[in-house]
């Protein structure tokens, strides 16, 4: 317990600090790398929970992220101007944003609730076309809608996210995903998605631990989309594409589906790639999709497989505390194996 | 009572359209088991591949009715090696690998599609291909004249003329399922593909074959739908394909007669629905349709219900 408690307050600790510092020093020219790179973090991270540990494919996380998005930019236009009584403008601001992208998770984290519920009762391809086709209908629906500001989106929320904010929630995703990884209720989804129905036969409920999964992922999404819109002060529906969505089922895919730091690596190294090559726009969904089939054909487990960083040979070496449970190591849920 | 029968003919000639494309999604769903994720996209390849071909042979300038049957078989049989093309290259080389593999290609190869053909042309001529971002006007095949209005409705003559060629389709379908030696072997193949191969049935050659017909069915909504509205672009399978997906959900996926009914169903619920309220939400109409059904009756109306086994 105390151990557990230890392991996810310490990244956080250590963390903050050094973020504050790197806040300071960090040029103004490559804050939107960082933010790309951060909120692409905790979007793969997030997706792998559903589609990396359960095995399941969602294709609509940009649907959860609009959501989020647009529930924190309605939350900081609330309380533009507004300041708490007997805080320094400062700290009430931070207050502001905190409790907006609070709402902006929460949001999300219902919409993935509603979504869910009905999809994941049924097999998992099942999902990926429902999401997909809900992502869709929640930009439809917000193009649609006055108050949202139609296809304008809103515009004018103030900046608040920084190197700080950006750096904790990707703590906190990843935090949150190695947690679960060595939990009873991670062990639950790996079983859903080594064999869901031999996982329901020890008394896993499986639509239970899939729906949970499918929910904690969505309000990581809106956490991404509260931080997206506040770095560049509006929110727009073209924003949150399904393209937005294919994007994060590639980094998820290619680092390996059930691997947290593939997931980060990929994120990191593709958030690179996306703003070194903007001048390429127009092929770099082309590239993505090759890479989708590429990759299936002949790594389909992807770069790790569903192995951690520090589970290859090169980094065996390097002494590192006891882990509290052995990885949940398994097959991958694109691995080699034959059906019958 | 004019607006009813208006919906009522608007709904027939949307719900063909997703019945032929939902058609494709159930064949191949029987078969493989597999959602072709990318049957949407060759529905919009259907409806490029008929405007190439309108261009080379000329069709939009002198439009008749030899030419238009041209173009629509030519497009037919351009989706159908598309078809045998993805399967033989993507998804058999997968065929014994864990599910979600195939559907992460499916998902690939739709993607490529979509982006693929939204580059700028690489060539030039004969035709402007990839065809860009930018949509399309699909020209007029056929001359049929000036637009029938019964008891005060609308009806344009290319309408009846593709809802006549879709449902002749549709028969010639259920011709082939039912009636043909290919049909016996599909069935077989769907109900156990083990078995059916035990049998002397040549699987993969089945499998190719469901691959051709689903495409070439796309491939004519494509055009059928393209005559009557005319805008296309690279991303227009997109939504089609996922509305034609919940037609085949509702009708069961997997069975035939079921993908008919539910594109139809589909078609004129998204049409009533929208021409009494508003039309600003038309697309949340199909999925609101797919959640109810998934509620309610997820083995959809024609559908069995099946237990999953080990």
């Amino acid at each position: 317990m105390i151990r557990g408690a230890f392991r996810s307050v310490l990244p956080f600790v250590v963390g903050i600090p050094l973020l504050a510092i790197a806040q300071a020093f960090v040029p103004q020219a490559y804050f939107l790398w960082i933010v790309t790179i951060g909120v692409n973090v905790v979007l793969a991270v997030s997706l792998n929970v559903v589609n990396g540990f359960t095995g399941q494919f969602s294709l609509g996380h940009a649907g959860f992220m609009a959501v989020g998005a647009y529930t924190a930019a309605k939350v900081s236009l609330a309380f533009a101007g507004v300041r708490i009584v007997g805080l320094p403008e400062v700290v009430s601001d931070q207050l502001a944003f905190a409790f907006a992208l609070a709402g902006g998770m929460g949001a999300a984290a219902l919409a993935g609730f509603l979504v869910g519920m009905p999809s994941l009762r049924l097999r998992g391809d099942y999902l990926a076309i429902v999401t997909l086709g809900f992502g869709e209908i929640i930009r439809s629906l917000i193009e649609n809608t006055t108050v949202l500001g139609e296809a304008l989106g809103l515009q004018g929320l103030p900046k608040r996210t920084n190197v700080v904010w950006i750096g904790v929630s990707a703590l906190a995703t990843i935090v949150m995903a190695r947690r679960l990884a060595v939990s009873t209720q991670g062990r639950a989804l790996f079983a859903i998605r080594e064999d869901e129905i031999a996982a329901e036969a020890m008394g896993v409920d499986t639509t239970g631990y899939k729906v949970r999964a499918f929910t904690i992922s969505a309000a990581y999404a809106g956490l991404a989309g509260g931080l997206v819109g506040h770095s560049i002060q509006m929110v727009t529906p073209a924003m949150f594409t399904f393209i937005r969505s294919i994007e994060v089922v590639v980094m998820v895919v290619l680092g390996g589906l059930g691997s947290v730091t593939g997931s980060i690596l990929a994120a990191v190294v593709l958030g690179i790639a996306i703003e070194a090559f903007r001048n390429f726009q127009e092929y770099r969904m082309v590239v993505y999709a090759l890479l989708l089939v590429v990759l299936m054909l002949l790594r389909p487990q992807g770069i790790l497989g569903t192995r951690e960083l520090w589970d290859l040979r090169f980094f065996r070496r390097v002494p590192r505390p006891r882990p509290l449970a052995a990885t949940p190591g398994g097959a991958s849920p694109t691995d080699v194996r034959d059906e019958p | 009572m004019t607006e009813l029968l208006q919906h009522l003919i608007n709904g027939l000639s949307l719900g063909t359209i997703y019945a032929l494309v939902a058609l494709g999604y159930t064949m191949v769903y029987g078969v493989l088991k597999l959602i072709n994720f990318a049957h949407g996209d060759v529905y919009m390849v259907g409806a490029f591949a008929g405007y190439y071909l309108g261009a080379v042979i000329g069709a939009d300038r002198s439009p008749n009715v030899g030419k238009a049957a041209l173009v629509t078989i030519g497009a037919m049989a351009i989706c159908g090696a598309l078809g045998f093309v993805v399967e033989r290259f993507a998804y058999r080389p997968l065929r014994h690998r864990a599910r979600l593999t195939a559907l992460i290609t499916a998902i690939g190869v739709s993607f490529l599609l979509e982006f693929g053909f939204q580059l700028n042309p690489l060539l030039r001529a004969p035709v402007e291909f990839p065809p860009g971002p930018a949509p399309r006007f699909f020209p007029a095949l056929v001359d049929l004249g000036p637009p029938l209005e019964p008891l005060g409705a609308t009806v344009q003559r290319i309408d009846i003329l593709g809802f006549v060629v879709a449902i002749l389709l549709m028969l010639a379908l259920q011709w082939i399922v039912y009636r043909t030696r290919f049909g016996v072997a599909m069935r077989a193949v769907s109900f156990d593909p083990q078995v059916a191969g035990l049998m002397g049935i040549p699987v993969n050659r089945i499998i190719s074959g469901t691959f051709v017909l689903g495409s070439a069915l796309a491939a004519a909504a494509g055009i059928i739908n393209a005559s009557s509205r005319p805008r296309i672009e690279p991303l227009m399978g997109l939504m089609s394909g996922l509305k034609a997906f919940v037609a085949a959900v509702l009708g069961g996926i997997g069975s035939v007669p079921g993908a008919m009914a539910g594109g139809v169903v589909l078609g004129l619920v998204e049409e009533f629905v929208a021409g009494y309220t508003s039309s600003r939400y038309r697309d949340a109409i199909a999925f609101t349709v797919l959640i109810l059904v998934l509620l309610v009756r997820p083995e959809g109306l024609f559908g069995k219900g099946q237990v999953e086994k080990v």
